[in-house]
Parts: structure tokens; C-alpha cells; sequence
């Protein structure tokens, strides 16, 4: 049974329909990685996954059981975790806080997962007792995932992880993503640095006008010379 | 000598009173403010409601401090903390959650509340009368004189049985709120919500956990503040007048949001006050004979009369708004 399922989703805002008809699947151990042009609906599918948005058709499964419109709280409960692409920590709470609120749900969890969020992230560990709000665009970034990670999930929804930040910090947190993704939790981004993020995704989702153009494995989508022509950049 | 213990009488005593209870009101409407993003202007009025509960218990039970040797009121004062917290989650429920729930815009809110407003004093009047009453019922009001052991002073500090009690329960909220904020578990995800409610909310945080439990924490903090008001004045059905303006002067002095900055502002707004309609000619007093012919010293020199003291807090929100909207401690703008 995969992992995360999404079956002919449509959705939008008031009326206005971004998603017209997207299918995703992804299985237990799998990088999925979501390309495609401005305007595609790439973000707008984590967000209608994570039920920020309305499903007004479609199912979306997770482990076979369906999900699609329920409140975000509940699906943290059921094990799946977003970062969005801004806003994504409390900038005056400190580091450690921010990663507490994570498992505001499993308050148990607090003590290991802390450990092994500083594992991941060594950085955060210095700098722990420092509000998120005065970090750096990639150590928010690292606070954002280390808060998400902290409630243990299966599956973890990144929108655009890498947006805004210098090559030296889009690889590190490249690095990190396959290595959370090692430790067991299926990855499912959005990701405008499309052949750095197909390099290690198990599978891609090419989006364009709310609809799936391209479906494969995350190498022969950069094999596909048709995908690097409209979509890569040549 | 003298001058300086009328000093420390009507500036540094008095300052500390009216900044306390400015102080506590404001965490409270700088709290709600932070959680719900709107200016709670009935929150004098939980205040009033407060002193009400205490005043009515006391009425009604004014035997049961003297079996402890604690005025009656202080004993009331948690009952009533009890039910102003009750109040003020009721007032949510009943009139501002439905608003929310519409996805109305805060001015909405704002002018909700000041119905509410209207409608506790109506209630209060209703039952407590229009003129003002003493809490202290049954018990007598001590008042302590420490005469300073200093050759030439006749005049003692003055400083009375509720004035002790205010800052003693000045003290323990503040330290109280402050433990709540950073080590508590619900007190953190206070502060996140007010950061960042969608990431609060994707975190798995219970959103309308967090407004009840700031509606408890501020209505029980509006009980303090108005029951101590009541006992070192006394009661009136409309505190609230006199407590609004000064009370949102120092939320924002402090930087809205901020529960320290707010604590910071109460201060600055409550000295401010009692610097503007001290005497100063009673200081300058003993220098009288050195001021040249031409100058004599009036015998009141303040800045403003005491009548029209609620100006000094209209002045600093204003020279405030102008110059640094966002406060001392960087707060949100209203």
C-alpha cells in the first residue's frame, strides 16, 4: 500500500480551481518531488494535502485511509508534517521552543526527538537557546524541518525548502532532506531548483496548469529531453 | 527632609500603586491583543466586574477573614478571580468567538467589545448602584506610619494595608506570568500562537485552547487589579472610565504584544501620572530663601491639576503613536 496517494485531486480558492485533476503517489521510503512552471500548482498541492485548502474532488490516501479536508491538526496526529515556505518558525520563540511546539501533540516524544532533531542539525544545537527569528535563511530552514520532524511523522511535506538561499546551504539542505529521508520518513517537496531536487528524488511530478504533464522516476525525468527542454531550462 | 518623605508619600508610593494596576490591566489587553488581535475595550470593565464579585462576596460573607485574621476581601479575591476568568471565557463564547467565526475584520471586534463594555456597566449599576462603596466591609483599613529615624523629620512615609497587598500580588503575577510564558508547555504555545497562528495551528496546537486559556489568564489578572483599586479607593460602577485610557497607554508604551513591555508601560504611564500633578513647589520649598526677589514660589506648581490627570496618559499615547508606534519593546501596531 503506498505511502501517500492522491487520486484526480481538484481544488482552489473561492471558486477558483488550481488543481484540476493531479495524481501523486509515493511509497513508504520514497523522495517525491513536485516541478513545474510559476502558477503550476505545486505548493498549492501541499497545501491541499495538508488540508490548507479546499479538496472539492479526488481522494487523497494516506496508508489506504482517506484524508483529503481534514484540519491540519489532526493530520499531524495521523503522521505527516509541513513546512511551508515562509513563515515557517516563531521568530520570538528560541530555537529549542520552536522545536518543542513540534511535538506539542506528543509532549512524550520531546526529550528523544530533540536529541535526534540535534543529530540532523547540528547547528541548531548551538544555537539553541537563540531566538528563530535571528538565524539565518538556512538555519530557519533547518529549525523548520527540525520542528516538523519533531512529532515523528511518515510522511514530510517541504514546500520549496532550498527557496532564497545561498548554493552552499541549498546543498546542505538537499543533504538533510535524503538523510531524514534515510532515516525512514517519505519525502513529498515542491522544489524550483528542479535538477538539483530530481537528482535525488525517487520520483517526479512535472505540474503545469494544474494537471500532471510528466510522471516518472526523479532520473528519467532528467534523462527525458522533452522534460529538460520546457521545463530545466534546456 | 520633609519634602523628600512628601516625596516618596505622593510620587514614589503613589506612582508604584497606579503603576501596578495599570501594569496588570495592560498584560491583560496586550495578551488578548497578541492571541486575537483586537483592543479589548470592555477589559476595564472585567476589572469593575471583578471588584463587584469581591464587594458582593464580602457583603455577603463579611465575617469569613476575621476567623483567619485577612481582611475579607483578600479572601474573596480568588472566588472572584474565579468568576471574572468565567465571565470573561463567557463573553467570548456568547459574543466575540461567532464575529471570529465570520472572519470579520478586528474594527468589528473592536466595536463588539465596546458594546460589552455598556452592557457589564449596565449590569453592575443594575445591581451595585451608581454611587461608590468601600470593600471593606467589616474590616477597618490599616494604616501604617513609619516615621524615618532621622533628626528633623516630623513627616512619617505613609503607606496603607492594601497598598502592601498590591505590590506583594503585583509581584507574584508578574513573576507568576512570567514562569507561565517560558516554561509552561500551554504558556510557549501562547507565544507561538501569537507568532505565527497557521504554524501554531500545523504544529497540532488547539487554537481555541489557547484563546480560553488567555481569556482565563486575563480575566483573572482584570480581578486583581480592579479588587485592589477598589480597596485602596473604593468601588464605583464606572472604574472602567478612568482605567481604559491609561491602561491601552501602556500597552502600547510597552509595545503591543509584549506581556514585559506591558508591565514596563503600566509603570511609565502610572509615574508619569503622579509626576504631572505633584507639587513640585513643595520640593523647591526649602531653597525658597536663596531664589532671587523677583521669582516667588507659588504654592502649587504642577503640571497639570489633579482634576485633569487622565490627560498625562492621552499625552504619552499620542506623543507615542507619533513618534515610536511600535513601543518600547518593538511591539505589532493596532
Amino acid at each position: 500500500m503506498p505511502l501517500l496517494d492522491a487520486r484526480d485531486v481538484h481544488g482552489g480558492y473561492g471558486g477558483m480551481n488550481i488543481l484540476n485533476g493531479v495524481n501523486m503517489t509515493i511509497e513508504a521510503d520514497e523522495i517525491g518531488v513536485i516541478v513545474g512552471p510559476n502558477g503550476a500548482g505545486k505548493s498549492t498541492m501541499l497545501k491541499a494535502i495538508f488540508g490548507l485548502l479546499h479538496v472539492s474532488q479526488g481522494e487523497i490516501l494516506l496508508r489506504g485511509e482517506p484524508i483529503q479536508n481534514l484540519p491540519p491538526n489532526k493530520l499531524v496526529q495521523k503522521g505527516m508534517g509541513f513546512v511551508p515556505q515562509e513563515y515557517n518558525v516563531f521568530p520570538s520563540l528560541t530555537v529549542k521552543e520552536n522545536l518543542q511546539m513540534g511535538a506539542y501533540l506528543k509532549p512524550g516524544n520531546v526529550k528523544r526527538m530533540l536529541a535526534r532533531v540535534y543529530e540532523f542539525f547540528p547547528p541548531l544545537y548551538d544555537k539553541r537557546h537563540q531566538p528563530a527569528g535571528e538565524l539565518s535563511g538556512g538555519q530557519r530552514q533547518m529549525v523548520a524541518m527540525g520542528r516538523a520532524l519533531m512529532a515523528e511523522p511518515d510522511v514530510l511535506l517541504l514546500d520549496e525548502p532550498t527557496a532564497g538561499l545561498s548554493p552552499l546551504y541549498m546543498n546542505e539542505i538537499f543533504e538533510r532532506v535524503k538523510e531524514v529521508n534515510a532515516a525512514g520518513v517519505g519525502i513529498l517537496m515542491v522544489e524550483q531548483n528542479a535538477k538539483q531536487a530530481l537528482a535525488i528524488a525517487d520520483k517526479g511530478f512535472v505540474l503545469a496548469a494544474g494537471q500532471n504533464r510528466f510522471t516518472d522516476t526523479g532520473a528519467a525525468l532528467l534523462a527525458d529531453p522533452e522534460v529538460a527542454k520546457s521545463f530545466l531550462g534546456g | 527632609m520633609n519634602e523628600l518623605v512628601f516625596f516618596i508619600n505622593n510620587v514614589v508610593i503613589a506612582g508604584s500603586v497606579t503603576g501596578s494596576i495599570y501594569a496588570i490591566g495592560a498584560v491583560g489587553v496586550t495578551l488578548i491583543f497578541s492571541i486575537m488581535r483586537f483592543a479589548h475595550f470592555a477589559h476595564g470593565d472585567m476589572m469593575t466586574f471583578g471588584a463587584f464579585m469581591v464587594l458582593l462576596l464580602t457583603t455577603l460573607f463579611p465575617q469569613a477573614g476575621a476567623a483567619i485574621g485577612v481582611p475579607t476581601p483578600l479572601i474573596m479575591l480568588p472566588l472572584a478571580m474565579v468568576l471574572t476568568a468565567a465571565l470573561a471565557v463567557g463573553i467570548d463564547r456568547a459574543f466575540y468567538k461567532p464575529l471570529r467565526a465570520h472572519g470579520v475584520k478586528p474594527i468589528v471586534l473592536v466595536i463588539g467589545s465596546l458594546g460589552v463594555t455598556l452592557m457589564l456597566q449596565g449590569l453592575i449599576r443594575l445591581f451595585a448602584g451608581t454611587g461608590g462603596e468601600s470593600l471593606y466591609v467589616d474590616d477597618r483599613k490599616e494604616i501604617f506610619r513609619l516615621a524615618l529615624p532621622i533628626e528633623g523629620v516630623r513627616v512619617p512615609v505613609v503607606i496603607t494595608e492594601p497598598q502592601l497587598y498590591l505590590f506583594v500580588l503585583t509581584l507574584v503575577a508578574v513573576v507568576g506570568l512570567h514562569f507561565f510564558l517560558s516554561r509552561s508547555r500551554l504558556g510557549k504555545a501562547m507565544r507561538a500562537m501569537s507568532d505565527n497562528p497557521d504554524l501554531a495551528q500545523a504544529s497540532g496546537i488547539n487554537t481555541n485552547t489557547i484563546v480560553a486559556v488567555t481569556w482565563v489568564i486575563a480575566g483573572g489578572l482584570a480581578a486583581i487589579a480592579g479588587t485592589l483599586l477598589s480597596l485602596d479607593v473604593t468601588f464605583k460602577p464606572d472604574l472602567s472610565f478612568f482605567l481604559l485610557l491609561p491602561i491601552f497607554a501602556a500597552a502600547i508604551v510597552g509595545g503591543v504584544g509584549h506581556p514585559y513591555g506591558a508591565i514596563a508601560g503600566g509603570f511609565v504611564v502610572g509615574f508619569a501620572e503622579t509626576l504631572a500633578v505633584f507639587n513640585w513647589s513643595v520640593l523647591l520649598r526649602p531653597f525658597r530663601d536663596s531664589l532671587p526677589e523677583w521669582l516667588s514660589l507659588p504654592g502649587n506648581l504642577a503640571f497639570v491639576g489633579t482634576e485633569y490627570k487622565i490627560v498625562v496618559p492621552f499625552f504619552i499615547l499620542v506623543v507615542i503613536l507619533v513618534w515610536r508606534p511600535t513601543g518600547i519593546f518593538k511591539g505589532k501596531v493596532i
